[in-house]
């Protein structure tokens, strides 16, 4: 810079035309290093792609998530049908749906090697019906949770509140909610029934049974909601009860203060899952990979585990005993401590909560129809 | 004497061409507009209707299936004739309550008066239908306002969200401003001697109403009503977060068809219904409107 500048403290025309061709020059240097931030395409429910969960990996890593966010199986499985491959880096699926997403050629293979399976929590995790393919991996399973009575501590006693009868309870005529999803409701229709573990095996009758058992519920319902809708009725009173979801969505009302709970009933509840897996045509396999293995290490567990739009359990020792660490509270409201008697893993050994599955003899559009039915009635 | 053409026939009908290719091509980017947004995607919804969808893919296929399936199933017609139903009360509603506003509006208040409302009514449609239907649940939830002042006079609380109440306060929030525009057009161009004609020969206020002014201004009226009952007919918003999508609507079945299974096919035997009753309802509207010895 020239005296004259640095004396009169602003800038002549020289010094703006050299300004202005630094600029010019530097510009290809900073587009390239623009350039080398890789966005990784990931179809997710909502939250996975958010700051909370992936802004520590992005700055390590010089990536950029980039979300298709879906509601449910079927809407993640007919975006990816009327994508071309390679379109999805990343797929976070529910864990009933990996089967299909293998059968129809979606995902790619897994090394299991890569993957902490010796620090399982539970045994169920390392073989998770439908991730695997014979000794193939395809997909890698990430956090769960309970669905079952969902409850405002103001309308419900615990006790009350400990079996899917509560949902009839007079006093809650027209403020019983549905998550509007047929599958979570009618599993817990079925558990009320008695199904126990064979909740989606429903043989003719007992799924006769189970729309009769639903339909008698109808009076008792004040509306079904999407996820939005869900966490308003729940907050603003106008819904005690919910039917059809967990702690995923009471879990998040709760650390704001509203009194408001999900506990596993004594007729069990549904667990769902979610799991990461590759998309077939991917050319990001690497740092997919290292991301994978990033959300399995303890700190992405954790952060999992306090994610913002909707909490999970963690899966792996490591992720549980550093929870444990650093946020005793969330640990001890969602049961994850050793010896706690709503230890999900203890809850799981016990045999109270079943994995969320598609209809086994009948047809996710048969569930379907008698739900539009229901709604009507 | 006879008189030569000015312009001979060749001439003519050269000069009728021209006028012809400068007429079209003015004519041309609403066909071409139509075509495109309007004809096209509704060919292509009739023809998706009788695709059919395999693991998740709809696949190209001339089959009724769909057609079939939706027409045997019991909640379909319940759906189809619950939200006529609503539709309709939607329209009554709309009318009703727009319509002394609009008297007000068309033969009371001053030209400024009248602009400035009309202003206002415009207003609303500055701003996200759906952000003014979530702005409902403060006012109509259970510890909401209406409640609380209800409660100060020792009433309530009642339940207003996911009800009908609420479905129809959505559809209110939806098309009253426009209704009480197209009633308050309608009713300012009647010619105001007519009204007073009336009264200087002893008809009564409601009479004159009755037998003048909802005459003179049927065609607006009808049109405003006819405008009401499309939007309500085909609103998801109002249903699905007022109504708490109790006793659901077509637009809520479209989405729950399309979210299971992705049965888009399915979906657009719905829209189809939906088109044709609104055509239905539209022509018939128009036909009353227009019918002779019909005015504004």
């Amino acid at each position: 810079m020239s005296d004259k500048t640095s004396k009169r403290g602003h800038l002549n025309r020289r010094d703006i035309l050299r300004a202005g061709g630094g600029v010019l020059l530097s510009t290809p240097f900073v587009s390239r290093a623009w350039a080398q931030t890789t966005e990784i395409n990931m179809l997710a429910w909502y939250g996975h792609a958010e700051p909370d969960m992936v802004a520590a990996f992005e700055a390590a890593n010089n990536v950029k998530f980039v979300p298709k966010y879906y509601a449910g199986g079927d809407n993640m499985l007919a975006l990816i049908a009327q994508s071309p491959p390679g379109t999805y880096d990343l797929i976070l699926s529910d864990g009933e749906f990996v089967q299909q997403l293998n059968a129809a050629g979606y995902i790619q293979e897994m090394d299991a090697a890569d993957y902490p399976f010796e620090d399982m929590i539970y045994d169920d995790f390392t073989k998770f019906p439908g991730h695997w393919d014979g000794d193939k991996l395809y997909s890698m399973i990430l956090r769960g949770g309970h669905l079952g009575v969902s409850y405002n501590k103001n309308a419900m006693t615990a006790e009350e509140a400990s079996s899917y009868e509560g949902f009839w309870k007079p006093e809650l005529k027209g403020k019983v909610g549905h998550f509007d999803w047929h599958l979570p409701s009618l599993g817990m229709m079925s558990l009320k029934n008695g199904n126990g573990a064979r909740l989606f095996d429903l043989d003719d009758a007992q799924w006769q049974a189970v729309q009769a058992t639903t339909m008698t519920l109808r009076p008792q319902v004040g509306g079904f909601f999407d996820y939005g809708g869900t966490f308003n009725g729940l907050k603003n009173g106008e819904m005690q009860a919910m039917v059809g979801i967990g702690d995923w969505i009471t879990g998040v009302l709760e650390r704001d203060g509203a009194p408001v709970a999900s506990v596993i009933p004594k007729e069990g509840g549904i667990q769902w899952t979610e799991s990461y897996s590759i998309g077939v045509g991917t050319e990001k396999e690497a740092i997919v990979k290292e991301f994978i293995r990033y959300m399995m290490s303890p700190v992405g567990q954790v952060k999992s585990a306090q994610m913002l739009a909707y909490p999970g359990f963690c899966v792996t020792k490591g992720g549980r005993a550093l929870l444990n660490e650093v946020d005793r509270a969330e640990a001890t409201r969602t049961g994850q401590v050793d010896g706690m008697p709503n230890d999900p893993i203890t809850l799981l050994e016990e045999g109270r909560i079943h994995y969320r599955d598609v209809p086994k003899q009948q047809t996710l559009e048969d569930w379907n129809d008698f739900w539009s039915e229901y709604k009507n009635a | 004497m006879p008189v030569a053409p000015l312009v001979s026939g060749d001439d003519m009908s050269k000069t009728k061409r021209r006028i012809d290719v400068y007429a079209m091509t003015w004519r041309l980017p609403i066909i071409l507009w139509q075509a495109l947004f309007f004809v096209g995607p509704i060919a292509f919804m009739i023809a998706m209707s009788f695709f059919l969808v395999k693991n998740y893919r709809m696949t190209e296929a001339f089959e009724f299936v769909n057609w079939q399936r939706m027409f045997s199933r019991g909640f379909f017609w319940d759906s189809y004739w619950h939200t006529l139903f609503i539709a309709s009360l939607s329209t009554v509603c709309a009318m009703c309550l727009a319509f002394p506003a609009a008297y007000m509006l068309a033969f009371r208040a001053s030209e400024n008066t009248r602009r400035m409302a009309i202003f206002l009514l415009i207003l609303p449609f500055f701003s996200s239908y759906l952000v003014r239907t979530f702005s409902w649940f403060v006012i109509l939830a259970e510890s909401g306002v209406v409640n609380a002042m209800l409660g100060w006079i020792g009433l309530g609380p009642y339940t207003m969200l996911n009800t009908t109440f609420g479905t129809l306060v959505g559809y209110m929030t939806l098309t009253l401003p426009l209704v009480v525009i197209l009633q308050t057009l309608s009713m300012a161009n009647i010619d105001k001697t007519l009204v007073e004609a009336a009264h200087n020969l002893g008809c009564k206020p409601f009479e004159t109403i009755w037998r003048v002014v909802i005459p003179l201004a049927k065609t607006g009226l009808i049109i405003a009503a006819v405008f009401c009952f499309i939007l309500s007919f085909g609103d998801f918003v109002a249903p699905f977060y007022l109504g708490g999508s109790q006793d659901p609507t077509l637009p809520i079945l479209i989405i729950d068809t399309t979210k299971s299974g992705q049965q888009w096919p399915r979906a657009a035997v719905v829209a189809i219904v939906m088109m044709l009753t609104l055509f239905a309802v539209a022509a018939a509207g128009i036909g009353l409107a227009y019918r002779k010895g019909s005015s504004r």
